[in-house]
């Protein structure tokens, strides 16, 4: 395309070393990474059936499901969420709204990454030991959830942060220039407005959740039951509250343990299962950014 | 926290004529509880950690751990040198990021600068989703397709000699190639990230003085995002060194010296593994390679402090 | 606003109510603190219900598993849990409290039962030694496979087969198979693995897919994916390992705190249903042995 220029183009080798090394690079990771989602695909599909995704796995009648494991994956993502959710976007605004930049600020930034920076292997360990033991909680879906809560803190404060930080400060003025109080003011110009970035990291946090299986395997345990049906609503209510107290593994507790066995079939199987469930979730973030930045 | 309650938001002119009221006051103590929660929760966590890995530590000798090189603490005479773990660790990673980070900072720019947007628009939801799909599927692709293959490449490359332990493709380079991709997602969308927001005005002016294409790029825009490049690799290394379920299988577990070929354990994969089974002192071992893999990320999340405050001062 | 504030406050009512129906649900189930367990008797020794956990070893898995299915079948409220996450995390959760029960497939160590764990072996099982199925070999003597696993040998052909270097699969240590195996052969932690994989399945998977590997595995858990290894002539059975002709087994072991009399009614429950007919019968479904085959020939200790 350049033949049109005034002074012929200089030949450089470096040059197209450089870009032969840049379109190189660039196909062997798409190559490799389409590649891995199509092997995915291919080995797993078989093993995903209606009632792989419905029933539980039965070693008497030697069928597998993982209809357990994923009750168990969105109960430990809800727990986990309610406890993280109000003490992330707290500590969000409190940084960002309430405290003076110093030395106090530093310091929970500084352990916010610190958060951040440790392996889940560490959560593991911690969550079993203070939750599990100390606490008395044991193998249940209450002390994943509380240790996935610590994982994920991070996340929200961060993004929550993020989002509180680009909110234009006339709206504060604003706010409280019309005699509202701090507080009012946060509760309903900030937080709204910083919506679409606190549901992303909610996001975020529940992509880790799903995705995590060092830290549950000592804390939640890998149960693959349903919780017993209850009959009414207030028996629903109770065999739910009974299950939080139970051990139940997530869906990618039970691949780790699937791939352990060396039961590769299913463990391709829940890895579908995973795969579409990320994409659905990437999809939903999007859709969240798209929608709220339209609204806002 | 007393000492700073009420403090006027920034070029607020109303808010010292704010009423005070209960509410107000609650309000901001529990949003501050919330911050000084993420304190509370880092460092219960450390000393957690302090307390179940130090006792250990001391009673059998810190250089007999650190230093020692024979992990038997199942033996009669149980020995805890983890030196080995803590060099596997360490060479795993390196060789991780030696493969991965080139490949995914060129992909990145790839991306960013060089191709066109259709190609990108499909490229990058891939990128970000095997970002986000749990590690444990790595290891499972790990085992899968590339023991095999790294078996075959043992068995032609030590046919002849009779000294060499085979792993059956279970080993350091194994290990490091399944990390190595694993990596790859995040240093792609992470440097993609920085390069998109290095200003328009360096291409151009790039370009305006006569820089190619790929002079741009390598010269100009490169060296602008710097610092969000530094950070994806970071966060590539933070990730290596604390994975555990992804390679817990394709390693071959065996506590040697990290060499290509050569059976080895990572200190997460050994917490994971052997938790299991473990019972008094060699369960407290365990916390104490708990201690120095937490140590370890410590020194990367020190690097990585650094290398945030070195960026802002240099765009500020 | 306020009203999405108070929809909020309602679900975390609901969620709390939750909390204490299931706190008051669990009663049953809690382990007892040592000492102060319960008389076995309580209100409704007829219907039970509650639940039963049990924490340990992945030997056991299938074991276990299929117990609990069947247990549940005839106890309809009772629910049985199990997790596998080795035979020191059963232990230390039976001694944290944390489980009513915790498996293992090694004996328990002296400073373990001075603790006041009491060891109930409730099955035994043999340890198999497989190969991938293209190997030409059908048995090893016992001397050949410890120079196998010591690194004296290091290729097929010096033990009768083909021309291919031998991969050493082993487990982790402190697994109660590689403990067991390793007695057995007199080679304690002199063994010179290539791999050591923490897991049954995962021993299993590897041999299978590898050229020229070798390793064990719990019999029960062996399948048509490996070939077995006859030792000394003995090919691996539930039979041979009963009569004693086969010497690589060991017990499998549901340990309490305390004897099994001191458990509440639900733990005693599952005890006379394991070591009852229906219970050695399962045993025998997947390939164990019951715990009174051995116990008649050699006082039941391993």
């Amino acid at each position: 395309m350049d033949e049109t220029t005034l002074y012929r183009k200089r030949k450089r080798p470096a040059e197209a070393f450089l870009l032969s090394a840049v379109y190189g690079a660039a196909s062997v990771s798409v190559m490799l990474l389409c590649g891995m989602i199509g092997y995915l695909f291919f080995r797993g599909a078989g093993a995903v059936s209606w009632r792989f995704l419905t029933t539980v796995t039965d070693v008497a009648k030697k069928t597998s499901g993982i209809a357990g494991n994923m009750i168990n994956t969105l109960y430990i993502a809800a727990l986990t969420l309610l406890a993280a959710i109000p003490l992330g976007v707290g500590a969000a605004v409190y940084l960002s709204e309430y405290a003076k930049p110093g030395k106090l600020v530093n310091l929970i930034v500084f352990t916010t990454e610190t958060l951040a920076g440790i392996p889940s292997v560490l959560f593991g360990l911690f969550g079993m030991g203070f939750f599990g033991e100390t606490l008395g909680l044991g193998y249940s879906l209450l002390t994943g959830a509380l240790t996935l809560a610590l994982m994920v803190l991070p996340l929200i404060v961060r993004n929550t942060q993020e989002a509180l930080r680009a909110v234009p400060e006339g709206y504060r003025s604003g706010a409280l220039g019309l005699g509202a109080s701090r507080f009012y003011m946060i509760r309903t110009v900030l937080l709204p407005a910083a919506m679409p970035g606190i549901l992303t990291g909610v996001l975020l946090s529940v992509g880790r959740i799903v995705g995590e299986s060092a830290a549950l395997l000592f804390t939640a345990g890998s149960d693959g039951h349903l919780p017993k049906p209850g009959g009414s609503a207030f028996g629903t209510i109770r065999s739910l509250g009974e299950k939080m107290l139970e051990s139940g593994g997530t869906l990618a507790v039970e691949l780790y343990l699937q791939v352990q066995n060396g039961r590769y079939e299913t463990a391709f199987g829940i890895g579908c299962v995973l795969i579409a469930a990320a994409f659905g979730l990437n999809l939903l973030v999007k859709l969240a950014a798209v929608r709220l930045r339209n609204r806002a | 926290m007393k000492t700073e309650t009420k403090h006027p938001h920034s070029g607020s002119v109303m808010a010292d004529r704010r009423k005070k009221n209960a509410a107000e006051g609650i309000a901001q103590t529990v949003f501050a509880a919330c911050a000084f929660f993420v304190i509370l929760a880092v460092v219960s966590i450390t000393l957690y950690l302090l307390a179940k890995g130090v006792p250990a530590l001391l009673q059998v000798g810190p250089g007999k751990i650190l230093l020692g090189t024979v992990w038997k603490p199942t033996a009669a005479e149980p020995q805890y040198g983890i030196f080995h773990v803590i060099l596997t660790s360490l060479a795993g990673t390196a060789l991780a990021v030696l493969l991965g980070v080139p490949v995914g900072i060129l992909t990145a720019a790839f991306l960013a600068e060089i191709a066109d947007r259709r190609l990108a628009a499909v490229v990058k939801p891939a990128v970000e989703l095997l970002a986000g799909i749990p590690s444990v599927l790595y290891g499972l692709l790990g085992l899968t397709l590339l023991n095999p293959l790294i078996y075959r490449l043992e068995l032609t490359l030590f046919r002849d000699s009779p000294d060499h332990r085979f792993t059956g493709g279970a080993n350091l380079l194994s290990a490091a190639l399944v990390l190595a991709v694993m990596i790859l997602p995040t240093v792609i969308s992470v440097s993609e990230t920085a390069i998109r927001s290095v200003p328009p005005g360096i291409r151009a002016a790039s370009l305006a003085l006569g820089g190619s294409r790929v002079q741009t790029v390598f010269r100009a825009v490169l060296p602008a995002a710097k610092s969000g490049i530094a950070t994806a690799i970071v966060l590539g290394v933070g990730r290596a060194v604390g994975e555990a379920a992804a390679i817990a299988l394709v390693a071959g577990g065996c506590v040697n010296p990290p060499f290509p070929f050569r059976s080895v354990r990572f200190l997460a994969t050994a917490i994971v593994s052997e938790m299991g089974y473990a019972a008094g002192r060699h369960r407290q071992m365990l916390f104490t390679i708990g201690l120095v893999l937490f140590s370890l990320l410590m020194a990367v999340n020190a690097a990585l402090t650094k290398i945030r405050k070195a960026g802002t001062g240099e765009h500020g | 606003m306020r009203k999405r504030i108070q929809r909020g406050l309602a679900a975390c009512a609901l969620l709390i109510a939750a909390i204490g129906y299931a706190g008051c649900g669990n009663v049953h189930a809690v382990p007892k603190e040592s000492g102060t367990s319960s008389p076995a008797a309580m209100e409704e020794p007829e219907e039970l219900s509650g639940s039963i956990l049990l924490v340990g070893s992945t030997s056991m898995e299938t074991y276990v598993r299929t117990l609990a299915e069947r247990y549940m079948d005839s106890h309809p409220d009772v629910k049985v849990r199990a997790e596998f996450a080795g035979s020191g995390a059963g232990i230390e959760a039976v001694l944290g409290g944390t489980a009513d029960i915790g498996n293992s497939s090694r004996s328990l160590k002296d400073e373990e039962k001075e603790k006041g764990v009491v060891e109930n072996v409730v099955a035994f099982d043999g340890i198999a030694v497989c190969v991938d199925r293209s190997n030409t070999l059908a048995g090893l003597t016992k001397a050949q496979l410890t120079e196998i696993y010591t690194g004296a040998v290091t290729n097929w052909s010096e033990v009768g087969g083909r021309d291919a270097p031998i991969v050493v699969v082993g487990r982790e240590a402190g697994s109660g198979t590689r403990n067991a195996f390793e007695e057995i052969l007199g080679v304690r932690d002199r063994c010179a693995y290539a791999n050591e994989l923490d897991s049954e399945g995962a021993v299993m998977a590897r041999v299978a897919s590898t050229p020229g590997a070798i390793g064990y595995v719990s019999l029960q858990v062996a399948d048509g994916r490996v070939k077995l290894l006859a030792l000394d002539g003995v090919s691996p059975a539930a039979e041979t390992v009963g009569t004693g002709e086969y010497i690589l087994s060991r017990p499998f072991i549901m340990a309490t705190f305390g004897e099994i009399s001191r458990q509440n009614a639900l733990v005693q429950s599952w005890f006379s249903y394991v070591l009852g007919g229906e219970g050695q019968e399962t045993a025998v479904f997947v390939g164990l042995i019951p715990v009174n085959d051995i116990a008649a020939q050699e006082g039941g200790e391993l």
